[in-house]
């Protein structure tokens, strides 16, 4: 790992013909540590070596303009200029991912009693069907830059497919290590794009901390683990959902977001997102608020906010909401400063209020999320009851998964109106069967 | 007693680059294997603890697999032959 600590705003103070050849990582200059500040050169780096604070992306963003963004690709690589890689990197093998589709949500705005404009960014449309496809894209370029030929991560499913997807299309390896109790709409969807997938019998947080100590492990030197040792460069690509939202929208910030959380990081980096569009000029800095959402049986985010606190007690995870079970949120403290700065509110809801929301989602709007999906919606509606959103307001509401990869949490739920014979008298008595019931 | 103290990358210049260090606490807790580590290499405390003597908010320490949030902090028992694991809490998500 390389964490030769560097003065703030320089570069490493090495003799240019000392120095090996500087990865090209397009705006970014430097690492910062968003705890005491110490800087680094740009390399496989993700914790401070002063005080363990993790460590953020630093740029030089210069000549930044719509006209720019808008002449990119029709994917995130149209903001190669706000990210941390070369302004070659959409064009190496990867899955292209981004410039999901931002869906106008009346029917669900309805349903719940709101009178603002009610969008859904819904990037169950990314090639493998959840927004981690975004992290994956960048920190697959930084490991390209970095020489790290083998792709890894600790992974609650989305990740996983997301990882093993991006190293085939790249004819890379990947190691991908996950909880051995995934959804089979997440282990089977990683295996089929080969690579070494080892499940482990433990916790994501159990997988997290393994994936920890193999780093500086020599079976491991030539991985970059995406969200361990490549960190850095992979949060930021959650910086996309925010910019495109934004230009979704016209070049304009929404008034209000629910996000979920798990590490806390997409929170954080959509906001970083509108922060920087606003420096930049490229929106109006208008004020808006950010709302988490949590599932209650792994909500220390939340519990945190209600209590006040601006550290993030661990917890067990018990909920069906998979890929937001992280009980020991690495980046909780900086979404609860996000929150709390915005005006926002931290809510959770129950594994039922979960469904709900999947359903709800679903029937209103055509659009199948996966459980964190069902978490943002069943927030939304919580604090729509507990008047801490505005219903007036204009809010975009984050599904970052597809509902295929969850179906156990509706299998019980859901299911065909009737079970009939190819008749059509059945078929007659089975729909005026459903208008009784239903009263429809 | 001896524990077995695993090591961060990130401190390994404070143990001449071994991951894995024994050392032999006075106190049978988490806070007398700091003890003991510092005496094995000076400064090593300093960058798990913060001026005021507590876990750093980023730093996950582990005795015998438990996270010591979830028991006893720096006064978790330390039971001879343990190993302690100390990790950066940065990863993940």
């Amino acid at each position: 790992m390389t964490t030769t600590p560097v003065a703030p705003s320089s570069t490493p103070s090495v003799a240019p013909d000392a120095a090996p050849p500087v990865p090209d990582f397009g705006p970014a200059t430097h690492l910062t540590c968003r705890e005491c500040g110490q800087t680094y050169g740009l390399g496989a780096a993700y914790a401070c070596a002063e005080c363990f604070g993790p460590l953020e992306v630093g740029y030089d963003h210069s000549a930044v303009t719509r006209e720019l963004i808008e002449s990119g690709p029709a994917n995130m690589w149209r903001y190669s200029c706000l990210l941390p890689v070369a302004a070659y990197a959409g064009d190496e093998r990867n899955l292209n991912p981004g410039l999901t589709r931002l869906v106008r949500a009346d029917n669900l705005a309805r349903a719940l009693g709101m009178t603002g404009p009610l969008w859904v960014k819904d990037d169950s449309g990314n090639p493998t069907h959840s927004f981690k496809d975004r992290v994956v894209a960048v920190a697959q370029s930084a490991a390209r830059r970095l020489g790290l030929g083998t792709i890894a991560c600790a992974s609650t499913g989305n990740l996983a497919n997301a990882v093993a997807a991006a190293a085939a299309r790249a004819g890379q390896d990947s190691v991908v290590v996950i909880p051995s109790n995934l959804e089979d709409g997440k282990v089977l969807t990683t295996a089929a794009y080969g690579g070494i997938l080892l499940a482990v019998d433990g916790t994501y947080d159990d997988v997290n901390r393994l994936c920890s100590e193999l780093i500086g492990d020599p079976l491991t030197a030539d991985w970059g683990f995406v969200n361990v040792n490549l960190r850095p460069y992979y949060a930021e690509g959650s910086k996309t959902v925010g910019y495109e939202i934004a230009e979704q929208l016209g070049w304009r910030l929404p008034q209000q977001v629910v996000a979920p959380i798990a590490s806390g990081s997409l929170l954080t980096k959509v906001d970083k997102a509108w922060r920087e569009l606003s420096a930049l000029g490229l929106v109006e800095g208008s004020p808006y608020r950010v709302f988490g959402a949590q599932a209650t049986g792994c909500s220390p985010v939340a519990q945190a906010f209600r209590a006040g606190h601006d550290v993030v007690r661990p917890v067990r995870p018990d909920t069906i909401a998979k890929s937001l079970a992280i009980g020991n949120p690495a980046d909780g403290p900086y979404a609860l400063d996000v929150v709390r700065r915005t005006g926002g509110v931290i809510e959770d809801v129950s594994d039922a209020e979960v469904v709900e929301g999947i359903r709800l989602l679903a029937e209103t709007e055509g659009v199948f999320a996966e459980t964190a999906g069902g978490v943002v919606v069943a927030t939304l509606r919580k604090l729509l009851a507990t008047g801490a959103l505005d219903p007036a307001a204009e809010t975009v509401i984050l599904n970052t998964g597809d509902g295929l990869k969850t179906l156990d949490a509706i299998s019980s739920h859901v299911g065909p109106t009737a079970t009939i014979a190819h008749d059509v008298d059945e078929v007659t008595a089975a729909i005026a069967a459903h208008h009784a019931r239903t009263g429809a | 007693m001896s524990v077995s103290v695993r090591i961060p990358t990130i401190l390994r210049t404070y143990t001449e680059g071994a991951a894995e260090v024994s050392v032999e606490p006075a106190d049978a807790t988490l806070s007398g294997v700091l003890d003991a580590l510092e005496a094995l290499a000076p400064g090593i405390r300093a960058r798990v603890l913060d001026d005021s003597g507590a876990l750093r908010r980023f730093v996950n320490v582990y005795v015998a697999d438990e996270d010591v949030r979830f028991t006893d902090g720096l006064a978790t028992p330390v039971a001879a032959g343990a190993q302690v694991s100390i990790i950066p809490a940065v990863a993940g998500g």
